[in-house]
């Protein structure tokens, strides 16, 4: 597929040279047709989204007409999205930052010191990040039903059917990830760091606080775009640990929109979109620091 | 996103300009602000009715999340709330989450009333403590035939359960593709196999057919079932009371294989609404299915839906036995307000709910009898007659029968029939091995 | 939510061996001051109790109640004890199992023979510096954002025998996701689609980190950039592959909601995650079969962790 050119024969590939026109057009040709590939089932749920359900029953889907935005307003009545965007909103931030900022503080431990036991620790915290989440739903469930919280923080006066079950839950399972990730940032840091911070007499919680964390931001934005994307897309935890419909976060709220008996695809689209929002907004806003974040926790060799 | 080139200037880049400075800073003040933000919400999202105990509010767990069902519901309700001065807080769950969630529902902190099915689980919730005894709201009720108070009873002879709503499986077709073709409803299995013959040389698909989902093709075996060997076997059949292997049973997925060809093809993957439509576009002659599936029809197209029970298999046995799922509700076992949750019940139950159920919505029928139904369309009428003439009502094989057996072995089970009718024998011997691993006691 | 660990430790750091005497990080304890092993303690136990509480005790719960009989109502003390049974009926008398095993290590299959290598194609190339790079990338990854539940509902419209877009096209009737022959792969493009989006990611990243004065090196020697990529840069990204080659590895075995989105693993898509929900979490409450199938998952599972872990922490010690 690569074009062999008259201009460039000696050494295919050798840094900073500028490769020959052809070659790059083959390489532009490939990769758009793959980028469009890839998009192009997203860009089909949207284009369904935006037809009425009328038209489309009877032309099929293959066919130009039945232009509508209604399904967007239906959607978002019928599955009362506000609500639910905020309820995503309750859970996902909360947890976004709890995760972050007790993960670094395991990280922190793991990178500042070298003892036997940190190999332990890493095990604990990302196995727990593996394990498949159907498999532990019953003792879950029994145990949320057993704790009780005070009646201000949840009508349920549990842990079952509450906000905070859900965050705990979350950022127990992602917790083994973002230690992962965060200590092998911070080891990366030099350790001079800690010594001059030492002599000037700061405490270890001045150390994590002031001179790792603001080191890790890199990380940690890439982390928080990436626990955002899979928290908010959660919702095994959010149907089986709440019971109350109005509570569940948007992600299980598009099933208001599949009936008992009948399911409008076009409508369904339509929330699917809307629900797929916010992440793509999150993954574009932070894609440069997130490339970047990921990049220098990498490998150098 | 260029790379560092020496290992100082990677280490350069680490250190930001301004370590502890306003960078850091500024970000935890965002986060110190989203965090108060969101605290009012958890906090505030929770509260509601805590406190003022001993409540004017009952609460209700309502699986009806379509927008037609959940708008009946509110009116109910509605006018319920007038009428008692009691406030009720309808706690909508999707149909499908509600139903799958039960078991824990009814463990953890479940709404006082909830929605919920006549049949086997109904009967078991009853059994295991999960739902209360409303025998003293069935001796308030009026209206109801002595199958519905049948079916709403438990193992232990008290009632756990007030039906509401029903709907009836039968064969549905279009009147106006029937009289251009002069077809007639079958009144035997013969009449029906040659009428589908005629159907596919009249270039129709003769009974259109999907079992994506796995539970239409229960609704195929049921019926077959209770033609060809009665109420009692089926039902008994379904308590695991009956060998799977027995040559009755076999019987009837014999019959069911001669019919096969007649129906669609490729119903694994299907949808029961694609297949509606396939009905609804005249490209299929007929559809046994429940009456909801009127739903895929337009307004006017409703008077073009016609019905007729499965035809007769076994004249010993007759043709008057059916499935007819009644929905309804139940009370939990220690609700918050019980006397109010009863109040609420024997309203549910009433007429005058029955009444605004009829007048809201004609994609179903309601069970209680004293209820104005004048309002019924044709069609409506007919479904109750059929229901009302009806000897023996099933509620269909994974209301009959236990949850697990139905959805981890019934609906592989089926499903592996369709797709490979003819090792019957070596099917139903894998059926009645894992029943017996499942009804252990 | 299924989805894993990028990235990996930066070894180049001073990071000796843990008994070198020099090393600064083999701080003791007891050389900190007592606010500060308060807050050492305080950092680690309260993340842990969180994980261990909420992840690794419902973990072992389910492998006790996986030799039970409960159907999950009722109190504890009335569980009865079937021993082994649960087991030989999930081997011998349970017949969607074996599709289920075949259908997890078709996926496993599939991944890595196909979609992994095409990701890290994918990388390398777009690793050159092009123009439009980043519209590329974001295309490729776009798929990732997305909740997989959303992608099976996206795919079925693509695949829907009567109304889907590929029968249309292709004027075929072919039952994509109900043909029991044909809906496991229908399912693994799906699948494939996003998982190339990912690993395409972390090669990237991968990538972008190793020192480009190896490749110059190998330039120099004259080595065709196939040859350095797979002599030189590929060898390098080591950690690299180590957590692609796990990822990969546990998104087949927890592959679950797309195959739940389409049909609830039924007919031809059984996956052991599905089965164990099928079991456990919907109205059937077979509790001690499911916890049986769900413990067979955790001990497979378990195993990769290990070797997975045994990796890194040789790495560590490096």
């Amino acid at each position: 597929m690569t074009a062999a050119t008259p201009t460039l024969t000696r050494e295919p590939g050798a840094a900073g040279r500028r490769p020959a026109r052809p070659r790059r057009v083959v390489l532009h040709l490939f990769l758009g047709a793959v980028a469009l590939g890839w998009l192009f089932p997203i860009l089909w749920a949207v284009l369904t989204s935006l037809r009425s359900y009328e038209y489309t029953a009877v032309n099929g889907y293959v066919s130009l007409g039945g232009w509508t935005l209604d399904n967007y307003v239906t959607a978002w009545r019928t599955a009362e999205f506000g609500k639910h965007f905020l309820n995503s909103a309750y859970i996902t931030v909360p947890a976004v930052v709890l995760v972050l900022f007790l993960a670094s503080c395991v990280a922190f431990v793991i990178a500042r010191f070298s003892w036997k036991i940190n190999l332990v620790l890493l095990g604990l915290f990302t196995a727990a990040n593996l394990l498949p989440q159907q498999a532990l739903l019953i003792p879950l469930f029994r145990l949320f039903t057993e704790v009780p919280l005070p009646a201000f923080m949840s009508d349920s006066e549990l842990l079952y059917d509450s906000y905070w079950g859900l965050i705990l839950i979350n950022v127990a399972f992602q917790c083994g990830f973002c230690v992962f990730v965060l200590s092998n940032y911070m080891k990366a840091l030099p350790y001079e760091l800690y010594e001059a911070a030492m002599m000037d007499g700061a405490s270890l919680w001045r150390q994590y606080w002031q001179v790792t964390l603001p080191l890790c931001r890199p990380a940690l934005a890439a982390l928080a775009t990436l626990e955002v994307t899979w928290i908010y897309n959660e919702f095994f935890w959010a149907t089986v640990l709440m019971r109350t419909g109005d509570k569940f976060p948007v992600t299980s709220s598009l099933n208001n929109l599949r009936g008992e008996f009948f399911t409008d695809n076009n409508l369904v689209s339509a929330g699917s979109v809307l629900v797929a929002i916010p992440t793509l907004v999150i993954f574009f806003l932070l894609q440069k620091q997130f490339v970047r974040g990921l990049t220098l926790g990498a490998s150098k060799g | 996103m260029s790379r560092p080139r020496t290992r100082a200037e990677y280490l350069a880049r680490l250190v930001p300009p301004s370590v502890a400075g306003l960078n850091r800073r500024s970000l935890l003040a965002g986060a110190a602000g989203t965090t108060a933000l969101l605290g009012t919400g958890l906090l505030a999202g929770c509260g509601s009715d805590s406190g003022g105990s001993e409540v004017k509010t009952v609460s209700l767990g309502s699986n009806q999340s379509d927008p037609k069902p959940k708008e009946v519901v509110a009116k109910v309700v509605d006018g319920f709330q007038i009428s008692s001065g009691l406030r009720i807080a309808v706690n909508t769950v999707d149909h499908n989450t509600f139903q799958e969630n039960i078991n824990n529902y009814l463990q953890g902190k479940p709404d006082d009333v909830f929605t919920w099915f006549a049949g086997y689980r109904m009967r078991f919730f009853a059994q295991r403590g999960l739902a209360s005894d409303l025998s003293d709201i069935w001796n308030l009720l009026a209206g109801y035939s002595e199958a519905f108070k049948k079916a709403s009873t438990g193992d232990d002879g008290k009632q756990y359960f007030v039906p509401t709503t029903y709907y009836p499986w039968a064969v549905f077709y279009r009147k106006s593709v029937w009289q251009q073709r002069g077809y007639q409803p079958p009144k035997t299995l013969d009449e029906l196999t040659a009428l589908g013959a005629q159907m596919k040389k009249d270039g129709l698909t003769p009974i259109a057919f999907a079992d994506k989902d796995g539970w239409p093709a229960m609704g195929t075996f049921d019926i077959l079932n209770l033609r060809i060997n009665g109420y009692q076997f089926h039902i008994d059949l379904m308590a695991g009371k009956e060998a799977w292997t027995s040559e009755k049973v076999k019987k009837v997925f014999d019959t069911w294989a001669g019919l096969l060809p007649l129906h669609q093809a490729d119903s694994l993957g299907r949808t029961w609404q694609e297949a509606a439509q396939s009905l609804q576009q005249k490209k299929s002659g007929m559809y046994l299915l429940g009456l909801f599936v009127g739903q895929q029809f337009s307004n006017e197209e409703q008077d073009d839906l016609d019905f007729f029970t499965f035809p007769e298999i076994d004249p010993a046995i007759g043709a008057t036995a059916l499935d007819a799922p009644i929905d309804g509700y139940m009370m939990a076992r220690r609700p918050k307000s019980e006397a109010n949750a009863r109040k609420l019940l024997e309203y549910l139950g009433s007429k005058e709910a029955a009444d605004v159920t009829v007048q809201n919505d004609p994609a179903t029928l309601v069970a209680n009898a004293g209820a104005t139904t004048s309002g019924y369309t044709a069609l409506q009428k007919k479904a109750a007659e059929l229901v009302g003439s009806a000897t023996e009502i099933a509620q269909f094989l994974d209301r009959d029968t236990r949850p697990d057996f139905a959805s981890t072995v019934i609906i592989p089970a089926l499903q592996q029939f369709i797709k490979d009718p003819k090792d019957i024998g070596g099917l139903l011997s894998s059926i009645e091995n894992q029943k017996k691993s499942i009804f252990t006691d | 939510m299924s989805d894993l660990p990028p990235i990996h430790a930066d070894r180049a750091a001073p990071t000796p061996a843990t008994a070198t005497p020099t090393d600064g990080r083999g701080r003791r304890l007891r050389l900190l001051s007592r606010t500060d092993r308060v807050v050492v303690t305080l950092m680690v136990l309260v993340p842990l109790l969180l994980v261990v509480g909420l992840v690794w005790l419902p973990a072992t719960a389910t492998v006790v109640l996986s030799g039970t009989n409960w159907d999950g109502i009722g109190p504890l003390d009335e569980i009865e004890w079937v021993g082994g049974r649960n087991y030989s009926d999930v081997i011998n008398n349970y017949p969607p199992f074996v599709p289920a095993v075949q259908n997890n290590l078709l996926w496993l299959a599939a991944l890595f023979v196909v979609a992994t290598p095409f990701g890290m194609y994918l990388a390398v190339l777009l690793d050159k510096e092009i123009r439009g790079s980043r519209f590329y990338q974001t295309a490729l990854y776009l798929p990732v954002v997305i909740s997989m539940a959303l992608i099976g509902f996206i795919w079925q419209l693509i695949y829907s025998r009567d109304q889907g877009l590929l029968n249309a096209v292709l004027g075929t009737e072919t039952d994509w996701y109900g043909d029991p022959d044909v809906n496991i792969w229908a399912v693994l493009v799906a699948a494939g689609w996003r998982h190339v989006g990912y690993v395409m990611l972390l090669y990237l990243a991968g990538l972008k980190g190793v020192d480009p004065s190896l490749r110059e090196a190998a330039a120099v020697d004259g080595a065709s950039e196939t040859t350095t990529f797979f002599k030189v840069v590929f060898p390098v990204m080591r950690p690299i592959n180590i957590v692609v080659l796990v990822v990969t590895v546990i998104e087949s075995l927890r592959a679950f909601d797309l195959v739940w989105v389409v049909n609830k693993g039924r007919n031809g898509l059984e996956l052991i995650s599905a089965l164990v929900t099928q079991n456990v979490v919907g109205e059937a409450s077979r509790i001690g079969f499911g916890s049986a199938l769900a413990t067979l998952m955790l001990l497979v599972s378990l195993v990769f962790i290990t070797v997975y872990l045994a990796t890194v922490m040789r790495e560590d010690r490096r």
